[in-house]
């Protein structure tokens, strides 16, 4: 039974969804709003176990002292801190005149996204600028005939999709050659392959699909055979 | 003065390049702090410069322009937020700058996000528009012109459940004022009842999500902002007329602003970018020179052997 239900709920669902796709008059339809719902519920639980698997690691390492141990507290005072501050700006906002929101310009919890939340993951992501500089200099070479198509359409398009190769053009010819080109190289060689890989996707998708609603493929439910 | 420094500063940086290209040729190329340096002076210089780079306005930009201004006043929109705040130097100008458009033109905002940062990015875009007093003088009162319905977990299942009934996913607003209080939200049931939807994405779930459930099933009108790397991903929906018009990274971003005549920061951030670009490019042009002329004298030295 433990391997049954699970394998009839995911046939059911699957069908559902397959089938409302070209019938959405009800039942189907009916029943599909009523899945769609049910993925959120379980996305929306599936945040707070994220949220409580994320205290157990911290606490975990911290009374086993693993290396880096006392960076936890900072996990579990900005994960507590931020939590505590989105409620009292939420319940404060309910009883507010007019009624406001916890996200809301000049909250507290504002203030913590701000300047804390939005600095901390835009200076992260920024890192990758640096690795990408680095990585042109030491390894981005024309080894062959395919390295060397694949740099020279990269350099196009970031030379074209901002106002640098133009400018140098511009001495010679009013026409933006350089960003014409950087477009057309996005809208026929890139569209045409990106739309092959979704084409591809898609298919995997579906052949993939079809072993879960079959019950074939078993290996969302784990569990081993 | 500022100015000037800044742009004496990248000049010397420009000439230094050769420099680390005769190294580089020696076989003894530069630490990758000093490629570091390069990159932070070449991305944050550019910021201290008033110089407005050319920009010809690309037909991905030309189109959704060309879409937005046939919608009358009035007219919903649906601006879905599906970004954070590392994707937000390339997303938030263009997401400002279609606010201040809509406030200008009486268009009413009904915003959401599938990303839970999306509201709170909403919330900031609203905000810095206002800024701006020319703005501010249209009407702009939260429940009337705009509302902001939140975040609401369960990806694209959120935008097929909102196919039937936006208040199945949405049963109240950001204040927690319930959907049915909200004036905005009169008669507005689904889809049907939206005129348009703009959508600024950066990821999963984003354009593609809205493309395939909310255009394709829905018969929605989409427009997209789409950060430069999930630009290429879109494309295809663009060719195919799925998406009216595409803001792909910070240069779509600059070409939407003149297009509707606003001074926004993607303005001066593009210029950061060239100059960022440049950088990566010198040091491609170096990388390999080297690499070919090096390449040569071993083969020379193979061949005297």
């Amino acid at each position: 039974m433990r391997r049954e239900v699970p394998i009839l709920i995911t046939s059911i669902a699957g069908l559902v969804f397959a089938v409302s796709y070209f019938i959405p008059h009800n039942p189907f339809g009916k029943a599909e709003s009523i899945f769609g719902d049910w993925v959120s519920i379980v996305q929306a639980f599936a945040i707070w176990l994220g949220v409580l698997n994320l205290l157990k690691v911290t606490l975990e390492k911290i009374f086993r002292k693993s290396e880096g141990w006392p960076f936890s507290y900072l996990i579990i005072i900005s994960l507590v801190g931020t939590i505590l501050v989105g409620f009292y700006d939420g319940f404060t906002g309910i009883y507010a005149i007019p009624q406001t929101s916890y996200s809301d310009p000049g909250t507290h919890f504002d203030w913590v996204y701000k300047y804390f939340y939005s600095a901390l993951t835009s200076t992260m992501f920024s890192m990758l600028a640096f690795f990408v500089g680095s990585a042109s200099y030491r390894a981005f070479r024309a080894r062959n005939v395919q390295a060397t198509l694949l740099l020279i359409s990269g350099f196009l398009v970031m030379g074209g999709r901002v106002p640098l190769l133009d400018r140098i053009s511009a001495l010679f010819t009013d026409s933006p050659i350089f960003s014409n080109l950087a477009n057309w190289i996005m809208n026929y060689p890139n569209a045409a392959g990106q739309r092959a890989i979704l084409i591809g996707i898609a298919l995997g998708i579906m052949s993939s699909s079809l072993r879960v609603i079959l019950g074939i493929e078993r290996s969302h439910i784990g569990g081993g055979n | 003065m500022l100015n000037t420094i800044a742009t004496v500063i990248l000049l010397l940086m420009g000439l230094s390049l050769i420099y680390v290209l005769y190294l580089t040729i020696k076989g003894r190329p530069v630490e990758r702090r000093i490629v570091f340096l390069y990159i932070g002076f070449g991305v944050m210089l550019p910021l201290l410069m008033k110089m407005t780079p050319p920009l010809p306005i690309t037909s991905d930009v030309q189109r959704l322009y060309d879409h937005i201004i046939t919608l009358p006043p009035g007219s919903k929109v649906l601006c879905a937020f599906d970004y954070d705040p590392p994707s937000a130097p390339e997303l938030h100008p263009m997401a400002v700058a279609f606010v201040k458009y809509a406030f200008k033109h009486n268009l009413k905002l009904i915003i959401m996000g599938l990303w839970p940062q999306g509201p709170q990015q909403a919330n900031m875009a609203i905000a810095a528009a206002l800024e701006d007093p020319a703005v501010a003088l249209f009407p702009h009162e939260q429940g009337v012109d705009w509302v902001n319905l939140g975040f609401q977990s369960g990806n694209e299942f959120v935008i097929l459940s909102m196919g039937s009934e936006f208040k199945r996913m949405f049963p109240r607003d950001t204040r927690l004022i319930p959907y049915d209080s909200i004036a905005l939200l009169k008669n507005v049931v689904n889809f049907s009842n939206i005129d348009f939807i703009m959508n600024f994405g950066a990821g999963y779930p984003g354009t593609k999500e809205w493309v395939q459930i909310g255009v394709d099933r829905f018969k929605a009108k989409l427009g997209a902002g789409n950060t430069a790397v999930q630009a290429t991903e879109v494309y295809p929906y663009l060719s195919s007329g799925q998406i009216v018009g595409l803001l792909g990274g910070m240069s779509g971003a600059a070409e939407f602003e003149k297009v509707l005549g606003e001074k926004g920061k993607a303005t001066t951030f593009l210029l950061a970018q060239m100059f960022g670009h440049a950088t990566v490019m010198a040091f491609v042009i170096i990388g390999n020179v080297a690499f070919l002329v090096l390449g040569r004298k071993k083969k020379d030295a193979a061949g005297n052997n």
